[in-house]
């Protein structure tokens, strides 16, 4: 492979936000792009044993699942995911307005996006507390006696699904507080003109994981409290 | 070609005033560094020092098993021996070997760019790796873990006292890192590309890293989420794996072999591309079925998702499900064997230079074509059942994982070594190595396929009941003290080659690489100006080859003055 002649000169060093590595901010804002959507795909893979469990144990006990899952609250999951698709329509409004370099909109996008993730996280917590409350937590002080469908479904299966239940959505939780982390931090360096975020670059790669978060959410709700009904 | 010549012909190119070696020479400059040169040479430092732990497990288990009784250790010792065996030798030294020192170091330069898209991100995968290596040997030096280094559930979620979750926390860090490597390939192979590098002009080495890249990001999150999981159960009964807690312990394995079947694709993808370049630039001809080997690359990638079933033929896993992986294994032999056959091909009439890198590259195909075929005994269900878990399963993938993926790394390593440091070894000592691991290692290996055809089986620390097996055992561990020699080897006289070996200039083997058109050592942005590439991958001509004197000639003849 060998170089004919040397075209053009390319200065090495950086300007206008362009990284010394990358030759124009194109080829450095596709670069961002491609980047975050490996690492999603790494996120889908990272889900994708916690359903595939899911499935298995579902197609195992479908009748016992079925009953179980009655003790969860649809009203109180049906809340979160009215809560989260308005917080990915915000932080698509947030990525809009960054592009249209309007600094107050976009703060306040992300303001809203910000305060759905904290919404989600309390309506999670007083679900959770409810279990805990309860007795529905697998580990040594799983009860099961005072469910309604005690007598019916043996408590193994019901701790398996519980089980699953924390798992996945509390994996899905520490990702809402990832998220809050980083879209915290976004709004922060935005107030303060930083330039670190004078693109709108950073802004869309938090907006993806948002939308990614979301997503999970679509998959969880259905999956863990309406399939059977 | 045009290039290479007066390059190499003219009496020395513009040296630049600094190099990637030498733009600064504190400890932090090191150690914050966002080159992907330097990185590369860390991690290459790193890698070594978990080589040699994992090495002394491996000698130990060798000492262990020259006597049929057993003496030096008890059994829950000899676990734990093993497992750090295990653990370091895929997590810390296997897995991340190649791509993250000899692909850190050349993408970037094979593409013709400055740097990798994520400098950064690079930097943090080495810290994340190390902070994962130390984790690993912190839970080694209180107390080990027992379970091997598959974790097989439940004992490891429910009965296993040792260190299982810091270990498993170590391994899930080491996921990290390399999935941050995979991530910065992937973009920067898509993204960086210098003008007129088309996809079909990539040098195979990228091809073979990129594949790699695309069976990291979609295998080490599985394992990842899977090891969470067994903590999720072990530390806070959450019900998976375990019959106790309600689940199934057949899931963890389906689970873990989803990764770990293609980790060993992870392995040695990047060995085949490390002997892509090898073994064209050593038969001076261009490489026969390019797109091929390209492409085989990527069957291998997908094929190896799909074959995990063959580590359960034996689990209670359905006979139909065992037939099906069964068949899916024996495919993954078409693209393997087109790889050989094409690097084959290339050197029949090509015109062979035996240097030390075309020794490791020969060496490469004698172990790799033994543990390939192996394979073949282990994905037929009707053998594996009986060799399932004997000292059969053993060799093999010592064959293809040592044999194979380290005789590959070694071998890069001596190819671009010159290109690395700007000097040069002394090739007849490299020959030497070359030959005493090959002979080390088949006197280590061989015999243990003949062990477990006999029925010896893995992870017992005696044989008291097959006294007859002790011959095998003894070839074997001499074999390892020999091989333990050749590995040393290197060592020494790559270090010698640092501050008394001949310099070089920037194309010691007249070879056709991007990499070899900017000085040795490169300077920190790569090169002077972006290359424009106009003609595609290994452009060899025997025929005007004829009169290359390549530096290494003139080394071996005298003419290049030593260093200082």
């Amino acid at each position: 492979m060998a170089v004919e002649a040397i075209a053009e000169h390319t200065e090495q060093g950086h300007a206008d936000g362009v990284f010394h590595q990358f030759e124009s901010i194109e080829q450095q804002n596709e670069s961002y792009i491609v980047g975050m959507w490996s690492f999603l795909v790494t996120e889908v893979m990272f889900f994708g044993p916690l359903f595939f469990a899911y499935l298995l144990y579902r197609w195992q006990f479908q009748p016992q699942f079925y009953l179980v899952h009655k003790e969860l609250n649809v009203a109180l999951g049906g809340l979160n995911t009215v809560i989260l698709l308005f917080s990915s329509f915000a932080v698509a409004m947030a990525v809009h307005f960054a592009q249209k370099k309007a600094r107050q909109k976009q703060l306040l996008w992300l303001g809203l996006t910000l305060a759905c993730a904290f919404g989600f996280l309390i309506v999670k917590y007083f679900e959770w507390a409810h279990k805990f409350h309860v007795g529905h937590v697998p580990g040594p002080g799983f009860r099961w006696e005072a469910a309604g469908e005690a007598g019916v479904v043996p408590a193994g299966i019901a701790e398996l699904f519980f089980s699953l239940y924390f798992g996945m959505t509390g994996l899905h939780g520490l990702h809402v507080v990832i998220g809050i982390i980083c879209i915290g931090t976004l709004m922060l360096l935005t107030a303060r003109k930083s330039k670190l975020v004078e693109s709108y670059i950073p802004t869309e790669m938090v907006g993806l994981y948002w939308h990614f978060v979301d997503l999970v959410w679509i998959f969880l709700f259905p999956l863990f409290y309406l399939m059977p009904q | 070609m045009s290039t290479v010549s007066t390059q190499h012909g003219a009496a020395e190119p513009a040296a630049p005033q600094s190099n990637y070696l030498t733009n600064g020479n504190t400890i932090a400059s090191w150690l914050l560094t966002t080159d992907h040169k330097r990185i590369a040479l860390l991690y290459l430092v790193s890698i070594t020092v978990f080589f040699t732990v994992g090495a002394w497990a491996a000698s130990m288990i060798r000492l262990e098993l020259m006597v049929p009784k057993g003496t030096l250790m008890e059994n829950d010792t000899y676990n734990k021996i093993f497992t750090m065996h295990g653990v370091v030798m895929v997590f810390f030294f296997l897995i991340p070997m190649i791509p993250a020192t000899l692909g850190n170091f050349l993408i970037p330069m094979m593409i013709g760019a400055r740097d990798l898209a994520f400098p950064r991100l690079n930097l943090l995968s080495w810290y994340v790796y190390v902070a994962a290596g130390v984790l690993a040997v912190i839970a080694m030096l209180t107390g080990g873990v027992d379970t091997g280094w598959t974790f097989y559930t439940p004992y490891s979620s429910i009965y296993s006292n040792s260190q299982v979750g810091l270990t498993i926390g170590a391994a899930f860090l080491a996921g990290f890192s390399s999935i941050f490597t995979a991530i910065n390939f992937i973009v920067t192979i898509h993204k960086m590309r210098a003008p007129g590098l088309t996809w079909f002009r990539l040098p195979l080495f990228v091809w073979g890293h990129y594949a790699t890249s695309v069976v990291i990001i979609l295998g080490t999150p599985v394992i990842a989420i899977t090891l969470l999981m067994l903590a999720g159960e072990r530390v806070l009964k959450l019900g998976f794996f375990s019959p106790e807690l309600g689940g199934d312990p057949v899931l963890f394995q389906h689970l873990f072999w989803f990764y770990s079947h293609p980790a060993v694709y992870i392995m040695i993808l990047p060995a085949f591309s490390v002997m892509s370049e090898l073994i064209t630039c050593f038969s001076r001809r261009k490489i026969f079925g390019y797109s091929f080997i390209a492409f085989s690359s990527l069957a291998i990638g997908g094929l190896g998702f799909l074959v995990w079933g063959h580590h359960l033929f034996v689990s209670g896993q359905s006979m139909y499900q065992g037939m099906v992986f069964s068949i899916i294994s024996f495919l993954v032999a078409v693209p393997s064997a087109i790889k050989i056959f094409n690097w084959a091909t290339t050197i029949y009439k090509g015109s062979v230079r035996f240097n030390t890198p075309m020794f490791y590259a020969i060496g490469f195909m004698g172990l790799f074509l033994i543990g390939g075929l192996t394979g073949l005994y282990l994905s037929s269900m009707a053998t594996d059942i009986h060799l399932h878990d004997t000292y059969f399963v053993v060799a093999h993938f010592h064959y293809v994982m040592v044999g194979g993926a380290v005789m590959a790394m070694l071998g890069g390593v001596h190819f671009w070594w010159p290109k690395m440091t700007g000097r040069m070894y002394a090739d007849s000592w490299g020959k030497l190595s070359a030959t005493i691991i090959f002979v080390g290692f088949n006197l280590t290996f061989l015999p243990q396929f003949v062990l477990g055809y006999l029925g010896m089986p893995r992870r017992y620390h005696y044989y008291h009941f097959a006294p007859e097996f002790q011959v095998w055992h003894v070839m074997s561990s001499a074999g390892s003290s020999i091989l333990a020699v050749g590995y040393a080897m290197p060592l020494f006289y790559l270090l010698w080659s640092l501050k008394r070996g001949p310099k070089v200039g920037p194309n010691p083997w007249a070879a056709k690489g991007l990499e070899w058109q900017t000085a040795s050592p490169p300077p920190t942005f790569n090169f002077e100006t972006t290359p424009v590439v106009t003609e595609e991958a290994y452009e060899y001509d025997p025929e005007a080859d004829e009169e290359v004197t390549t530096e290494v000639e003139r080394i071996a003849a005298g003419d290049l003055p030593h260093g200082r």
